[in-house]
C-alpha cells in the first residue's frame, strides 16, 4: 500500500528541496565571496596618499573612529552607480570614507574624482593590487566598515544601496562609536 | 582550387594566432622544476573572479596578480600547503578546490557516498524481493507444450 506513494513522496521531497534551494539563493548572491576578516583586525597597510605621494598612510592613522574603506577604480563602472550614496554618507558626516583607489591610473583616478566628486577623508592608492591581497579584495566596488579599533565589521561587494546602509552599516556604526 | 588552399591557410593561421592569445602574462620561470610545480599549484586554486575557471586558467586581472603572488611566495620558499592557506586565511575556503575536511564540509565531502550507498543498498533490496517473489511462484505446469 505505501509502495504506491513512494515515488510520488520522493518527487515531492526533492521538488521541496528545489524550493528551499531557490529561496535561499534569492537572498545572496552565491558568487560573493564572504569576507573572513569579520571580527577580525584589518590588515596593516603602508600605502601612499593620493594627494601627496611622498606620503605614505597607515592603519595607526585610521585609529579613533571607524571608517568605511570604499574601494574605487577610474574603470569600475558600478563604482559610479554608489558614488552618490558614499557621496552622500561622507557629507552628511555619518561616518569617515577613506578611499581605495585599485589598480587605477593617477591621471584618469585624477579625472573621475573632478568629475564625479570627491567626499574622501583621504584616499590611498594601491598601483598594483598587492595591498588588496591582505584585505582580500577581488575587484570593484567593495566596501568594508572598520570601527575605531581598527576591527573589521563588514564588507559589502557590489555597489553599496540604501537597502544595506540602512541595514547592515548604520546599526554596526551605533556599536562601532568609541 | 586556389581558393581552398587560401581558406585552408588562413584558418591554419588563425589557430596559430588564438594560441598566441593564450599566452596572457608571460611569467619567467627559473626552471623546469619552478613551472611544473607553479602550473600544478595553480590549477588546483580556483580563481576568485572567473569561479568557474582554475587560477591556472583564468584570464581575469585579479587571477593574474594572484598567479604573480603565488610565484613570489613559492620563491619565498612557502610549501604548496603554506601557499593554500596563505590563500585561504584572505579569500576563504573557497579559493581551493578541495576544502579541507570541517564541520561545515563534513556533508559536501560524505553525501555523495552516503548517497551512492544508499542507491546501492535500494538495488539490492529491490532486487532481492523481486527475486523472492518469482521464487515463491513457479511457473505453471502445461503439459501441452512441447519443448
Amino acid at each position: 500500500m505505501i509502495r504506491r506513494w513512494l515515488p510520488l513522496a520522493i518527487f515531492l521531497t526533492l521538488i521541496g528541496l528545489l524550493y528551499a534551494g531557490i529561496r535561499l539563493n534569492e537572498q545572496r548572491n552565491p558568487q560573493v565571496i564572504p569576507s573572513p576578516l569579520i571580527g577580525k583586525p584589518a590588515p596593516a597597510f603602508a600605502l601612499p596618499d593620493f594627494k601627496d605621494p611622498s606620503r605614505v598612510i597607515t592603519q595607526a592613522e585610521l585609529r579613533g573612529a571607524p571608517y568605511l574603506l570604499n574601494v574605487f577604480g577610474s574603470w569600475c563602472p558600478e563604482c559610479r552607480v554608489e558614488h552618490p550614496l558614499i557621496t552622500e554618507l561622507a557629507r552628511r558626516g555619518v561616518v569617515r570614507v577613506v578611499g581605495y583607489n585599485y589598480k587605477d591610473e593617477d591621471a584618469d583616478a585624477k579625472q573621475w574624482l573632478a568629475r564625479f566628486g570627491d567626499p574622501y577623508h583621504l584616499i590611498v592608492v594601491d598601483r598594483d593590487g598587492r595591498g588588496a591581497f591582505d584585505w582580500g579584495i577581488y575587484g570593484a566596488p567593495e566596501t568594508f566598515l572598520v570601527d575605531a579599533e581598527g576591527i573589521v565589521r563588514f564588507k559589502h561587494v557590489g555597489a553599496l544601496t540604501p537597502q544595506i546602509v540602512e541595514r547592515e552599516i548604520l546599526p554596526r556604526l551605533k556599536g562601532a562609536q568609541p | 582550387m586556389i581558393c581552398r588552399t587560401l581558406i585552408a591557410c588562413v584558418l591554419l593561421a588563425l589557430c596559430f594566432a588564438s594560441a598566441a592569445v593564450l599566452a596572457i602574462d608571460p611569467l619567467q620561470y627559473r626552471d623546469e622544476a619552478e613551472e611544473q610545480r607553479f602550473r600544478q599549484l595553480t590549477s588546483e586554486l580556483r580563481c576568485v573572479m572567473c569561479q568557474n575557471q582554475s587560477l591556472a586558467d583564468s584570464s581575469a586581472g585579479i587571477a593574474a596578480d594572484l598567479r604573480r603572488e603565488v610565484l613570489e611566495l613559492m620563491r619565498e620558499g612557502k610549501s604548496d600547503a603554506e601557499i593554500k592557506q596563505y590563500l585561504a586565511e584572505r579569500y576563504t575556503d573557497f579559493v581551493l578546490y578541495s576544502p579541507p575536511l570541517r564541520p561545515g564540509t563534513l556533508l559536501l565531502w560524505l553525501a555523495p557516498a552516503a548517497v551512492l550507498l544508499g542507491g546501492a543498498i535500494a538495488v539490492f533490496v529491490i532486487v532481492r524481493r523481486r527475486a523472492q517473489a518469482l521464487n515463491t511462484a513457479p511457473p505453471p505446469n502445461d503439459s501441452t507444450e512441447e519443448w
